[in-house]
């Protein structure tokens, strides 16, 4: 694992037929899930919009996922000092961040017709919206520093105390919500799932995934072109 | 530790001598207090319902503001390379840096508070209770927001970059400190929010000049 991520090279070799796999994958998983999706029947309560549910809570899932694959890259490029992690960690940051959107901007126009309102202070929602605050913070300090090295390393501690913020952040925010007595948006836990409902969550939440491993593979792998056109344009112009 | 007391003795007189001590954060402390009625309206009834929260609010903005210069003038200078090849490690130059910007800046906001959340409306029984969650509040708010100065030296933009990255890192501290307050005010128990205040802020004291020094090396490198 640690040698994948040291060299380059067997990195490049592995990645070439894995991205574009990966990425079959989550199409032919992605329209199997959509097409049970359409074909689920609509819930007695939610009506239509439950089909939105199988879009939202997969970008949601993904929303955290992809910060601990933020954290851990962080974690080997600045310990192991791997250059493919530091790639791995930049490529993963927009991502993570345009699925935290895709999960707070579906969610919000579920919540218009089913909660009557397109946003509640929530202890879910404001814990995830403080989550997007972590990815643009990443952000906005990766395009701040010009030195690249000095960035990623910057961005890899900045990362880590985020991790270990994440859960205080979540806990915090709920006791808050208690301590608030905000009015309970969410139904009290109603019956357990029916399979049209879960087969084409399940299958789009491993689209998701997939489709994340298989974009953040084709981004790591840019990031690696772009050093290397980096250094053949110093060499010609020295 | 003798190294450790001068190192306090010098950031305690350069933020008195030269920075203008705490005038700076005050003044932006009251100017935000001020603008509060002139936006949210001046009725008693419904300044007092928010007065503690803003109050809580308007201490942790003002606590972002000296934080840009916490690394940043000894690192253009040069004091912080001789600080690094010093004999006291990093950290402990961190910890210091944080615990003089604690006293300096954020122990006379925490005596502001109160009277700030009292002329918004707060009943003045609060007052106590508001000083002790703005002393243990603003402890996490320097340690946290040294992290956040550290990570942007050598940046283009600080202050913007800093408040970006560490405002997120302050909504535990904002919250329990805040949930402390209006416990106490409502009668309920406020030991709770003030303990996970406290715990936040130590942990913050212990974990923040580990950070600190890791971005300073990475800085100066």
């Amino acid at each position: 694992m640690i040698a994948i991520l040291t060299n380059p090279q067997r990195f490049m070799a592995l990645s070439a037929w894995a991205a574009p796999t990966l990425g079959a994958i989550a199409a032919v998983l992605g329209l199997t899930g959509l097409w049970f999706d359409f074909i689920a029947p609509p819930d007695y309560q939610q009506g239509y919009t439950v089909h939105l549910m199988f879009i939202h809570v997969p970008a949601a899932w993904l929303s955290l996922f992809v910060y601990v694959c933020l954290g851990a890259a962080s974690f080997i490029g600045l310990v192991f000092r791997a250059p493919i992690a530091d790639a791995a960690a930049r490529a993963a940051a927009p991502l993570g961040a345009g699925f935290t959107f895709l999960a707070l901007a579906t969610g919000s126009l579920w919540g218009r017709p089913m909660w009557g309102t397109w946003w509640v202070w929530d202890a879910r929602l404001t814990s995830v919206l403080v989550l997007f605050l972590f990815y643009l913070g990443y952000l906005a300090l990766q395009s701040a520093i010009d030195d690249e090295a000095k960035a990623s390393r910057a961005c890899a501690i900045l990362a880590l105390v985020g991790l270990i913020n994440l859960p205080i952040v979540h806990f915090s925010v709920v006791w808050w919500n208690t301590l608030h007595q905000g009015a309970s948006v969410f139904r009290a836990g109603g019956p357990a799932m029916p399979p049209a409902y879960l087969v084409p969550l399940l299958t789009l939440a491993l689209a998701y995934t997939a489709a994340f491993g298989s974009l953040w593979l084709v981004r790591i792998r840019a990031e690696v072109w772009r050093r290397r056109a980096n250094v053949l344009a110093l060499r010609a112009a020295g | 530790m003798t190294g450790l007391r001068a190192l306090l003795g010098r950031e305690l007189a350069l933020s008195w001598g030269r920075g203008g001590g705490a005038l700076l954060a005050l003044a932006f402390y009251l100017a935000m207090a001020t603008l509060l009625p002139l936006a949210a309206g001046p009725e008693p009834a419904r300044l007092a319902a928010v007065a503690p929260g803003s109050a809580w609010l308007a201490l942790a903005l003002a606590s972002l503001l000296s934080l840009e210069r916490l690394f940043e003038r000894d690192y253009e200078d040069g004091a912080l390379d001789l600080l690094a090849l010093g004999p006291a490690p990093l950290e402990a130059v961190a910890f210091a840096k944080c615990l003089a910007q604690w006293i300096t800046t954020s122990a006379p906001l925490a005596l502001m508070a109160p009277v700030v959340a009292t002329a918004l409306g707060a009943p003045p029984d609060l007052a106590p209770i508001t000083v002790v969650a703005a002393l243990a509040g603003g402890l996490g708010f320097s340690f946290c927001g040294g992290i956040g100065a550290a990570l942007s030296l050598g940046s283009r933009r600080g202050g913007v970059l800093i408040a970006v990255i560490v405002l997120p890192l302050f909504a535990p501290p904002v919250i329990f400190g805040a949930g402390a307050i209006e416990a106490f005010g409502a009668g309920l128990d406020w030991k709770t929010g003030m303990a996970l205040l406290g715990a936040y802020s130590l942990s913050a004291v212990a974990v923040g000049p580990f950070a600190m020094a890791a971005a300073c090396r990475n800085a100066l490198s």
